[in-house]
Protein backbone atom coordinates (compact mmCIF):
# COMPACT_ATOMS: atom_id res chain seq x y z
CA UNK A 1 0.00 0.00 0.00
CA UNK A 2 2.72 2.36 1.08
CA UNK A 3 4.80 1.36 -1.92
CA UNK A 4 1.91 1.99 -4.25
CA UNK A 5 1.34 5.39 -2.77
CA UNK A 6 5.00 6.37 -3.11
CA UNK A 7 4.98 5.10 -6.65
CA UNK A 8 1.91 7.23 -7.24
CA UNK A 9 3.83 10.27 -6.03
CA UNK A 10 6.72 9.49 -8.36
CA UNK A 11 4.25 9.10 -11.20
CA UNK A 12 2.46 12.40 -10.66
CA UNK A 13 5.62 14.36 -10.02
CA UNK A 14 6.98 12.93 -13.28
CA UNK A 15 3.89 14.08 -15.15
CA UNK A 16 4.05 17.59 -13.65
CA UNK A 17 7.77 17.88 -14.43
CA UNK A 18 7.11 16.77 -18.01
CA UNK A 19 4.45 19.48 -18.37
CA UNK A 20 6.82 22.10 -16.96
CA UNK A 21 9.59 20.95 -19.28
CA UNK A 22 7.15 21.27 -22.15
CA UNK A 23 6.54 24.92 -21.20
CA UNK A 24 10.20 25.73 -20.61
CA UNK A 25 11.78 27.68 -23.44
CA UNK A 26 15.00 26.64 -25.15
CA UNK A 27 17.34 28.81 -27.22
CA UNK A 28 15.44 29.75 -30.37
CA UNK A 29 17.68 27.82 -32.71
CA UNK A 30 16.98 24.44 -31.14
CA UNK A 31 13.46 25.26 -29.99
CA UNK A 32 11.68 23.16 -32.65
CA UNK A 33 13.81 20.14 -31.72
CA UNK A 34 12.40 19.91 -28.21
CA UNK A 35 11.10 16.40 -27.51
CA UNK A 36 7.51 15.97 -26.43
CA UNK A 37 8.15 15.21 -22.75
CA UNK A 38 4.63 14.25 -21.57
CA UNK A 39 4.53 11.52 -24.22
CA UNK A 40 7.84 10.06 -23.05
CA UNK A 41 6.74 9.91 -19.41
CA UNK A 42 3.35 8.42 -20.28
CA UNK A 43 4.99 5.77 -22.46
CA UNK A 44 7.34 4.78 -19.66
CA UNK A 45 4.53 4.34 -17.18
CA UNK A 46 2.27 2.48 -19.56
CA UNK A 47 5.14 0.04 -20.19
CA UNK A 48 5.96 -0.19 -16.51
CA UNK A 49 2.61 -0.89 -14.89
CA UNK A 50 -0.66 -1.94 -16.43
CA UNK A 51 -3.02 -0.39 -13.93
CA UNK A 52 -1.63 3.12 -13.69
CA UNK A 53 -1.98 4.48 -17.20
CA UNK A 54 -4.98 4.05 -19.43
CA UNK A 55 -6.36 5.93 -22.39
CA UNK A 56 -8.59 8.04 -20.16
CA UNK A 57 -5.68 9.24 -18.06
CA UNK A 58 -3.69 10.12 -21.18
CA UNK A 59 -6.72 12.09 -22.35
CA UNK A 60 -6.83 13.96 -19.04
CA UNK A 61 -3.13 14.80 -19.14
CA UNK A 62 -3.60 15.98 -22.71
CA UNK A 63 -6.44 18.29 -21.69
CA UNK A 64 -4.25 19.84 -18.98
CA UNK A 65 -1.42 20.23 -21.48
CA UNK A 66 -3.83 21.90 -23.89
CA UNK A 67 -4.94 24.29 -21.20
CA UNK A 68 -1.32 25.17 -20.53
CA UNK A 69 0.07 25.69 -23.99
CA UNK A 70 -2.22 24.33 -26.66
CA UNK A 71 -3.66 26.17 -29.58
CA UNK A 72 -6.81 24.04 -29.59
CA UNK A 73 -8.57 22.33 -26.70
CA UNK A 74 -8.51 18.57 -27.30
CA UNK A 75 -5.52 18.49 -29.66
CA UNK A 76 -2.95 17.03 -27.29
CA UNK A 77 -5.66 15.00 -25.54
CA UNK A 78 -6.37 13.20 -28.80
CA UNK A 79 -2.72 12.66 -29.61
CA UNK A 80 -1.79 11.33 -26.19
CA UNK A 81 -4.82 9.03 -26.11
CA UNK A 82 -3.80 7.53 -29.45
CA UNK A 83 -0.19 7.19 -28.33
CA UNK A 84 -1.04 5.42 -25.07
CA UNK A 85 -3.56 3.20 -26.81
CA UNK A 86 -0.92 1.96 -29.26
CA UNK A 87 1.65 1.46 -26.50
CA UNK A 88 -0.80 -0.51 -24.35
CA UNK A 89 -1.82 -2.64 -27.32
CA UNK A 90 1.80 -3.63 -28.04
CA UNK A 91 2.91 -3.44 -24.44
CA UNK A 92 3.90 -7.08 -24.07
CA UNK A 93 6.15 -6.84 -27.11
CA UNK A 94 7.60 -3.37 -26.46
CA UNK A 95 8.57 -4.23 -22.91
CA UNK A 96 11.02 -6.88 -23.95
CA UNK A 97 12.56 -5.09 -26.88
CA UNK A 98 16.24 -4.25 -26.51
CA UNK A 99 16.78 -0.57 -25.86
CA UNK A 100 17.69 0.43 -29.42
CA UNK A 101 14.59 -1.27 -30.77
CA UNK A 102 12.47 0.41 -28.14
CA UNK A 103 13.94 3.77 -29.13
CA UNK A 104 13.16 3.00 -32.76
CA UNK A 105 9.57 2.11 -31.87
CA UNK A 106 9.34 5.33 -29.90
CA UNK A 107 10.56 7.29 -32.89
CA UNK A 108 7.73 5.82 -34.95
CA UNK A 109 5.22 6.59 -32.20
CA UNK A 110 6.40 10.19 -31.88
CA UNK A 111 6.46 10.57 -35.65
CA UNK A 112 2.86 9.37 -35.78
CA UNK A 113 2.10 11.88 -33.05
CA UNK A 114 3.75 14.62 -35.08
CA UNK A 115 1.82 13.73 -38.22
CA UNK A 116 -1.41 13.91 -36.21
CA UNK A 117 -0.39 17.31 -34.88
CA UNK A 118 0.36 18.59 -38.36
CA UNK A 119 -3.01 17.29 -39.59
CA UNK A 120 -4.92 18.88 -36.74
CA UNK A 121 -3.14 22.19 -37.31
CA UNK A 122 -3.94 22.00 -41.00
CA UNK A 123 -7.62 21.36 -40.25
CA UNK A 124 -7.75 24.20 -37.75
CA UNK A 125 -6.21 26.52 -40.31
CA UNK A 126 -3.09 27.31 -38.28
CA UNK A 127 0.22 28.07 -39.89
CA UNK A 128 2.26 24.95 -40.73
CA UNK A 129 4.88 23.65 -38.32
CA UNK A 130 8.49 24.73 -38.83
CA UNK A 131 10.38 22.26 -41.01
CA UNK A 132 12.99 21.64 -38.32
CA UNK A 133 10.33 20.33 -35.94
CA UNK A 134 10.12 17.11 -37.98
CA UNK A 135 13.40 16.17 -36.34
CA UNK A 136 11.83 16.41 -32.87
CA UNK A 137 10.60 12.77 -32.87
CA UNK A 138 14.17 11.62 -33.57
CA UNK A 139 15.43 13.72 -30.67
CA UNK A 140 12.70 12.22 -28.50
CA UNK A 141 13.83 8.73 -29.47
CA UNK A 142 17.43 9.67 -28.77
CA UNK A 143 16.67 10.83 -25.22
CA UNK A 144 14.34 7.89 -24.58
CA UNK A 145 17.04 5.56 -23.15
CA UNK A 146 18.01 8.24 -20.63
CA UNK A 147 14.42 8.98 -19.64
CA UNK A 148 13.77 5.26 -19.32
CA UNK A 149 16.85 4.61 -17.19
CA UNK A 150 16.19 7.62 -14.96
CA UNK A 151 12.55 6.75 -14.32
CA UNK A 152 13.35 3.06 -13.96
CA UNK A 153 16.06 3.81 -11.42
CA UNK A 154 13.70 6.04 -9.41
CA UNK A 155 11.00 3.44 -9.64
CA UNK A 156 13.14 0.54 -8.42
CA UNK A 157 14.51 2.67 -5.57
CA UNK A 158 11.02 3.59 -4.46
CA UNK A 159 9.96 -0.02 -4.74
CA UNK A 160 12.96 -1.21 -2.74
CA UNK A 161 12.39 1.37 -0.01
CA UNK A 162 8.69 0.57 0.12
CA UNK A 163 9.40 -3.14 0.44
CA UNK A 164 11.82 -2.50 3.30
CA UNK A 165 9.40 -0.20 5.07
CA UNK A 166 6.48 -2.62 4.86
CA UNK B 1 -11.20 -18.68 -29.22
CA UNK B 2 -8.15 -20.78 -28.47
CA UNK B 3 -8.91 -21.41 -24.74
CA UNK B 4 -12.31 -22.73 -25.77
CA UNK B 5 -10.78 -25.18 -28.27
CA UNK B 6 -8.25 -26.22 -25.67
CA UNK B 7 -11.02 -26.98 -23.20
CA UNK B 8 -12.84 -29.12 -25.75
CA UNK B 9 -9.62 -30.94 -26.30
CA UNK B 10 -9.39 -31.58 -22.57
CA UNK B 11 -12.96 -32.81 -22.47
CA UNK B 12 -12.26 -35.33 -25.21
CA UNK B 13 -8.89 -36.65 -24.18
CA UNK B 14 -8.26 -36.13 -20.49
CA UNK B 15 -11.43 -36.76 -18.52
CA UNK B 16 -9.43 -36.68 -15.30
CA UNK B 17 -8.59 -33.06 -15.76
CA UNK B 18 -12.18 -32.24 -16.60
CA UNK B 19 -13.20 -30.88 -13.26
CA UNK B 20 -10.22 -28.60 -12.97
CA UNK B 21 -10.70 -27.07 -16.43
CA UNK B 22 -14.40 -26.70 -15.85
CA UNK B 23 -13.64 -24.74 -12.73
CA UNK B 24 -11.09 -22.62 -14.49
CA UNK B 25 -13.39 -21.88 -17.38
CA UNK B 26 -15.74 -19.32 -15.80
CA UNK B 27 -12.76 -17.29 -14.60
CA UNK B 28 -11.24 -17.26 -18.04
CA UNK B 29 -14.49 -16.28 -19.65
CA UNK B 30 -14.60 -13.00 -17.76
CA UNK B 31 -11.25 -11.91 -19.21
CA UNK B 32 -11.05 -13.17 -22.75
CA UNK B 33 -8.48 -11.41 -24.90
CA UNK B 34 -10.76 -10.58 -27.77
CA UNK B 35 -13.59 -8.76 -26.03
CA UNK B 36 -11.16 -6.83 -23.85
CA UNK B 37 -9.41 -5.53 -26.93
CA UNK B 38 -12.73 -4.58 -28.46
CA UNK B 39 -13.68 -2.69 -25.33
CA UNK B 40 -10.33 -0.90 -25.41
CA UNK B 41 -10.83 0.08 -29.03
CA UNK B 42 -14.35 1.29 -28.33
CA UNK B 43 -13.06 3.35 -25.44
CA UNK B 44 -10.37 4.86 -27.67
CA UNK B 45 -12.96 5.70 -30.31
CA UNK B 46 -15.11 7.35 -27.66
CA UNK B 47 -12.19 9.47 -26.47
CA UNK B 48 -11.22 10.37 -30.03
CA UNK B 49 -14.79 11.46 -30.72
CA UNK B 50 -14.81 13.50 -27.52
CA UNK B 51 -11.52 15.15 -28.50
CA UNK B 52 -12.82 15.89 -31.98
CA UNK B 53 -16.01 17.43 -30.57
CA UNK B 54 -13.96 19.52 -28.15
CA UNK B 55 -11.70 20.74 -30.93
CA UNK B 56 -14.57 21.72 -33.19
CA UNK B 57 -16.42 23.50 -30.37
CA UNK B 58 -13.24 25.23 -29.31
CA UNK B 59 -12.48 26.30 -32.86
CA UNK B 60 -15.99 27.73 -33.24
CA UNK B 61 -16.54 29.26 -29.82
CA UNK B 62 -13.08 29.85 -28.34
CA UNK B 63 -13.67 27.60 -25.34
CA UNK B 64 -10.01 27.17 -24.59
CA UNK B 65 -9.65 30.84 -23.92
CA UNK B 66 -12.64 30.88 -21.59
CA UNK B 67 -11.50 27.83 -19.64
CA UNK B 68 -8.00 29.29 -19.43
CA UNK B 69 -9.45 32.56 -18.18
CA UNK B 70 -11.51 30.77 -15.54
CA UNK B 71 -8.63 28.63 -14.31
CA UNK B 72 -5.96 31.27 -14.64
CA UNK B 73 -5.48 31.45 -10.87
CA UNK B 74 -4.03 27.95 -11.11
CA UNK B 75 -2.39 28.26 -14.50
CA UNK B 76 -0.43 31.48 -14.27
CA UNK B 77 1.69 30.27 -11.31
CA UNK B 78 2.59 27.22 -13.40
CA UNK B 79 3.80 29.49 -16.17
CA UNK B 80 5.87 31.44 -13.69
CA UNK B 81 7.31 28.21 -12.32
CA UNK B 82 8.22 27.05 -15.81
CA UNK B 83 9.84 30.39 -16.58
CA UNK B 84 11.87 30.41 -13.37
CA UNK B 85 14.86 28.31 -14.53
CA UNK B 86 15.36 30.51 -17.57
CA UNK B 87 15.30 33.55 -15.26
CA UNK B 88 17.86 31.95 -12.97
CA UNK B 89 20.12 31.12 -15.87
CA UNK B 90 19.80 34.68 -17.07
CA UNK B 91 20.55 36.01 -13.59
CA UNK B 92 23.54 33.69 -13.26
CA UNK B 93 24.71 34.80 -16.69
CA UNK B 94 24.70 38.44 -15.66
CA UNK B 95 26.35 37.59 -12.36
CA UNK B 96 29.24 35.83 -14.05
CA UNK B 97 29.65 38.03 -17.09
CA UNK B 98 33.26 38.84 -17.61
CA UNK B 99 34.55 42.08 -16.30
CA UNK B 100 35.84 43.17 -19.69
CA UNK B 101 32.51 42.78 -21.29
CA UNK B 102 30.90 44.83 -18.56
CA UNK B 103 33.44 47.58 -19.04
CA UNK B 104 32.81 47.56 -22.78
CA UNK B 105 29.13 47.64 -22.24
CA UNK B 106 29.47 50.44 -19.74
CA UNK B 107 31.42 52.53 -22.23
CA UNK B 108 28.92 51.90 -24.95
CA UNK B 109 26.07 52.78 -22.68
CA UNK B 110 27.76 55.99 -21.61
CA UNK B 111 28.24 56.97 -25.22
CA UNK B 112 24.65 56.17 -25.96
CA UNK B 113 23.57 58.18 -22.95
CA UNK B 114 25.56 61.20 -24.07
CA UNK B 115 24.14 60.93 -27.53
CA UNK B 116 20.66 60.58 -26.13
CA UNK B 117 21.14 63.58 -23.88
CA UNK B 118 22.37 65.69 -26.73
CA UNK B 119 19.39 64.63 -28.74
CA UNK B 120 17.13 65.26 -25.80
CA UNK B 121 18.43 68.78 -25.43
CA UNK B 122 17.66 69.44 -29.03
CA UNK B 123 14.28 67.83 -28.64
CA UNK B 124 13.65 70.00 -25.64
CA UNK B 125 13.91 73.09 -27.75
CA UNK B 126 11.69 71.53 -30.36
CA UNK B 127 9.21 70.47 -27.70
CA UNK B 128 9.07 74.01 -26.35
CA UNK B 129 8.49 75.34 -29.80
CA UNK B 130 5.87 72.69 -30.32
CA UNK B 131 4.23 73.66 -27.06
CA UNK B 132 4.00 77.25 -28.19
CA UNK B 133 2.60 76.28 -31.54
CA UNK B 134 0.08 74.03 -29.88
CA UNK B 135 -1.06 76.83 -27.66
CA UNK B 136 -1.31 78.98 -30.72
CA UNK B 137 -3.43 76.37 -32.39
CA UNK B 138 -5.46 76.04 -29.23
CA UNK B 139 -5.59 72.28 -29.23
CA UNK B 140 -6.50 70.47 -26.10
CA UNK B 141 -5.01 67.16 -27.05
CA UNK B 142 -1.95 66.03 -25.17
CA UNK B 143 1.06 64.72 -26.97
CA UNK B 144 1.87 62.39 -24.10
CA UNK B 145 1.79 58.78 -25.01
CA UNK B 146 0.17 56.49 -22.51
CA UNK B 147 2.07 53.33 -22.06
CA UNK B 148 2.37 50.59 -19.55
CA UNK B 149 5.46 48.60 -18.70
CA UNK B 150 5.22 44.83 -18.83
CA UNK B 151 7.64 41.95 -18.41
CA UNK B 152 7.83 38.82 -20.50
CA UNK B 153 7.10 35.52 -18.82
CA UNK B 154 9.51 33.24 -20.63
CA UNK B 155 7.42 30.20 -21.56
CA UNK B 156 6.83 28.49 -24.83
CA UNK B 157 3.27 28.71 -26.14
CA UNK B 158 2.54 26.35 -28.98
CA UNK B 159 5.11 24.70 -31.19
CA UNK B 160 6.78 27.92 -32.32
CA UNK B 161 8.00 30.99 -30.52
CA UNK B 162 5.83 33.53 -32.28
CA UNK B 163 3.77 34.24 -29.21
CA UNK B 164 4.92 35.57 -25.88
CA UNK B 165 3.33 35.84 -22.49
CA UNK B 166 3.33 39.12 -20.54
CA UNK B 167 2.86 39.56 -16.83
CA UNK B 168 -0.01 42.03 -16.99
CA UNK B 169 -3.59 41.23 -17.80
CA UNK B 170 -7.20 42.29 -17.66
CA UNK B 171 -6.97 43.45 -14.05
CA UNK B 172 -4.17 45.83 -15.02
CA UNK B 173 -6.28 47.29 -17.78
CA UNK B 174 -4.87 45.38 -20.72
CA UNK B 175 -7.21 44.56 -23.55
CA UNK B 176 -7.04 42.68 -26.81
CA UNK B 177 -5.51 44.61 -29.68
CA UNK B 178 -3.07 46.77 -27.73
CA UNK B 179 0.24 47.39 -29.46
CA UNK B 180 3.37 45.96 -27.85
CA UNK B 181 6.63 47.81 -28.47
CA UNK B 182 10.14 47.70 -27.10
CA UNK B 183 12.66 50.50 -27.19
CA UNK B 184 13.55 49.70 -30.81
CA UNK B 185 10.23 49.18 -32.50
CA UNK B 186 6.95 47.35 -32.79
CA UNK B 187 6.94 43.83 -31.35
CA UNK B 188 3.36 42.77 -31.87
CA UNK B 189 -0.09 42.99 -30.41
CA UNK B 190 -2.13 41.49 -27.58
CA UNK B 191 -4.33 38.63 -28.74
CA UNK B 192 -5.49 37.02 -25.54
CA UNK B 193 -5.86 38.18 -21.96
CA UNK B 194 -6.06 36.45 -18.61
CA UNK B 195 -6.72 38.27 -15.33
CA UNK B 196 -3.00 38.71 -14.56
CA UNK B 197 -1.27 37.72 -17.77
CA UNK B 198 -1.73 38.20 -21.46
CA UNK B 199 -0.52 36.67 -24.69
CA UNK B 200 0.97 38.77 -27.46
CA UNK B 201 1.41 37.73 -31.06
CA UNK B 202 4.76 38.85 -32.43
CA UNK B 203 5.08 40.54 -35.81
CA UNK B 204 7.00 37.51 -37.11
CA UNK B 205 4.04 35.18 -36.60
CA UNK B 206 2.91 33.87 -40.00
CA UNK B 207 -0.64 34.85 -39.06
CA UNK B 208 0.34 38.45 -38.37
CA UNK B 209 0.28 41.39 -40.75
CA UNK B 210 0.66 45.09 -40.13
CA UNK B 211 0.40 48.13 -42.37
CA UNK B 212 3.73 49.87 -42.90
CA UNK B 213 5.12 52.87 -44.71
CA UNK B 214 8.63 53.62 -45.93
CA UNK B 215 9.89 56.80 -44.28
CA UNK B 216 11.97 57.84 -47.29
CA UNK B 217 9.30 57.60 -49.96
CA UNK B 218 6.00 57.20 -48.18
CA UNK B 219 5.42 53.92 -50.02
CA UNK B 220 2.83 51.84 -48.22
CA UNK B 221 2.57 48.09 -47.84
CA UNK B 222 1.61 45.30 -45.52
CA UNK B 223 4.36 43.50 -43.56
CA UNK B 224 3.63 39.83 -43.04
CA UNK B 225 5.34 37.56 -40.55
CA UNK B 226 7.24 34.61 -41.93
CA UNK B 227 7.70 32.49 -38.82
CA UNK B 228 11.42 33.17 -39.15
CA UNK B 229 12.57 35.40 -36.33
CA UNK B 230 14.72 37.74 -38.41
CA UNK B 231 12.44 38.27 -41.35
CA UNK B 232 9.26 40.06 -42.34
CA UNK B 233 7.92 40.12 -45.87
CA UNK B 234 6.22 43.04 -47.62
CA UNK B 235 4.67 41.51 -50.73
CA UNK B 236 2.73 43.03 -53.62
CA UNK B 237 4.86 46.09 -54.22
CA UNK B 238 4.70 47.38 -57.81
CA UNK B 239 7.81 46.59 -59.84
CA UNK B 240 8.35 50.29 -60.44
CA UNK B 241 8.11 51.26 -56.77
CA UNK B 242 10.93 53.22 -55.26
CA UNK B 243 12.27 51.02 -52.50
CA UNK B 244 15.79 49.86 -51.84
CA UNK B 245 17.74 48.02 -49.15
CA UNK B 246 18.28 50.23 -46.14
CA UNK B 247 14.88 51.90 -46.26
CA UNK B 248 13.28 52.31 -42.86
CA UNK B 249 9.72 51.13 -42.42
CA UNK B 250 7.36 52.57 -39.82
CA UNK B 251 3.76 51.76 -38.98
CA UNK B 252 1.46 53.69 -41.28
CA UNK B 253 -1.47 53.75 -38.90
CA UNK B 254 -3.88 52.65 -41.59
CA UNK B 255 -6.57 50.36 -40.24
CA UNK B 256 -6.36 51.92 -36.82
CA UNK B 257 -4.93 48.93 -35.00
CA UNK B 258 -1.37 50.26 -34.69
CA UNK B 259 -0.59 53.91 -34.02
CA UNK B 260 1.39 55.51 -36.82
CA UNK B 261 5.08 56.28 -36.80
CA UNK B 262 6.65 53.44 -34.81
CA UNK B 263 9.66 51.76 -36.41
CA UNK B 264 8.93 48.30 -37.78
CA UNK B 265 12.13 47.35 -39.56
CA UNK B 266 14.72 47.90 -42.24
CA UNK B 267 14.54 46.62 -45.80
CA UNK B 268 17.39 44.17 -46.31
CA UNK B 269 16.59 42.81 -49.72
CA UNK B 270 14.18 42.81 -52.64
CA UNK B 271 13.03 39.99 -54.82
CA UNK B 272 10.37 39.23 -57.39
CA UNK B 273 7.41 37.36 -56.03
CA UNK B 274 6.66 33.90 -57.50
CA UNK B 275 4.35 35.34 -60.15
CA UNK B 276 6.99 37.79 -61.30
CA UNK B 277 4.46 40.62 -61.39
CA UNK B 278 5.34 42.27 -58.11
CA UNK B 279 8.28 42.98 -55.88
CA UNK B 280 8.49 41.75 -52.33
CA UNK B 281 10.71 43.36 -49.75
CA UNK B 282 12.49 41.37 -47.08
CA UNK B 283 12.55 43.29 -43.84
CA UNK B 284 14.57 42.86 -40.68
CA UNK B 285 12.39 43.67 -37.67
CA UNK B 286 13.52 46.66 -35.64
CA UNK B 287 12.35 45.29 -32.30
CA UNK B 288 14.65 42.89 -30.49
CA UNK B 289 12.21 40.03 -30.56
CA UNK B 290 14.67 37.52 -29.17
CA UNK B 291 16.04 39.56 -26.35
CA UNK B 292 13.46 41.96 -25.00
CA UNK B 293 12.73 41.33 -21.35
CA UNK B 294 10.65 44.40 -20.76
CA UNK B 295 8.14 45.81 -23.18
CA UNK B 296 5.69 48.67 -23.38
CA UNK B 297 2.00 48.31 -24.00
CA UNK B 298 0.54 51.36 -25.70
CA UNK B 299 -2.75 52.54 -24.40
CA UNK B 300 -5.13 53.80 -26.95
CA UNK B 301 -5.50 57.52 -26.87
CA UNK B 302 -8.90 59.06 -26.71
CA UNK B 303 -10.41 59.02 -30.15
CA UNK B 304 -9.49 62.16 -32.04
CA UNK B 305 -12.47 64.32 -32.73
CA UNK B 306 -13.43 64.51 -36.36
CA UNK B 307 -11.95 62.63 -39.28
CA UNK B 308 -8.73 60.65 -38.91
CA UNK B 309 -5.62 62.78 -39.01
CA UNK B 310 -3.89 62.99 -42.38
CA UNK B 311 -0.29 61.96 -42.92
CA UNK B 312 2.03 64.37 -41.12
CA UNK B 313 3.60 65.66 -44.34
CA UNK B 314 3.27 69.28 -45.30
CA UNK B 315 -0.34 69.82 -46.26
CA UNK B 316 -2.14 72.86 -47.51
CA UNK B 317 -1.78 76.05 -45.49
CA UNK B 318 -3.51 75.96 -42.12
CA UNK B 319 -5.92 78.63 -43.14
CA UNK B 320 -7.41 76.36 -45.76
CA UNK B 321 -8.08 73.32 -43.58
CA UNK B 322 -8.44 74.36 -39.95
CA UNK B 323 -9.84 71.22 -38.32
CA UNK B 324 -7.88 68.56 -40.16
CA UNK B 325 -4.54 70.33 -39.81
CA UNK B 326 -5.14 70.82 -36.10
CA UNK B 327 -5.19 67.07 -35.68
CA UNK B 328 -2.18 66.62 -37.93
CA UNK B 329 0.03 69.08 -36.10
CA UNK B 330 -0.85 68.13 -32.62
CA UNK B 331 -0.13 64.44 -32.82
CA UNK B 332 2.54 63.34 -35.24
CA UNK B 333 2.08 59.79 -33.94
CA UNK B 334 -1.66 59.90 -33.61
CA UNK B 335 -3.64 56.72 -34.18
CA UNK B 336 -4.57 57.41 -37.74
CA UNK B 337 -7.75 55.42 -37.84
CA UNK B 338 -8.75 55.81 -34.23
CA UNK B 339 -12.29 54.88 -35.04
CA UNK B 340 -12.60 51.17 -35.52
Amino acid sequence: MNRLRTQGWVFWIGIVLALLLMLMPLPTLIQPLKPYWPALVLVYWSLESTDRVNVGLAFGVGIVADLLNGALLGDQALRLAVLVFIVLRFRSRLRFFPMWQQALALWLLLLNNHVLQALIRAFAGDSPMPALSWLAPAVGAAVWPFVFLLLDDLNTRVRGKGARAS
Amino acid sequence: MSPLIATHYCYALVPLRLTRTAMALPQKESTPIFSDATAGTLRLIAYLALAAVLMVLDHRNGWLHRVRYATSAAIVPIYKLAAAPADWIHAAGTAFTQHGRLVDENRQLREALMLAEARLNRMHAVAQQNERLKHLLDTQQLLGMHAQLARLIDVQLGPTRDRVMLNVGADEGVHVGQTVIDSHGVMGQIIEILPHASVAMLVIDPDHALPVMATRTGLRGIAHGTGDSGRLLVPNLPLSSDVKPGDQLVTSGLGGRFPAGFPVGTVTGLERDPSGMFLQAIVKPAAELERSGEVLLLREQPDPVGPPAPAPQAGPPDSLAPTASAGGHAVPVAPAGGVR
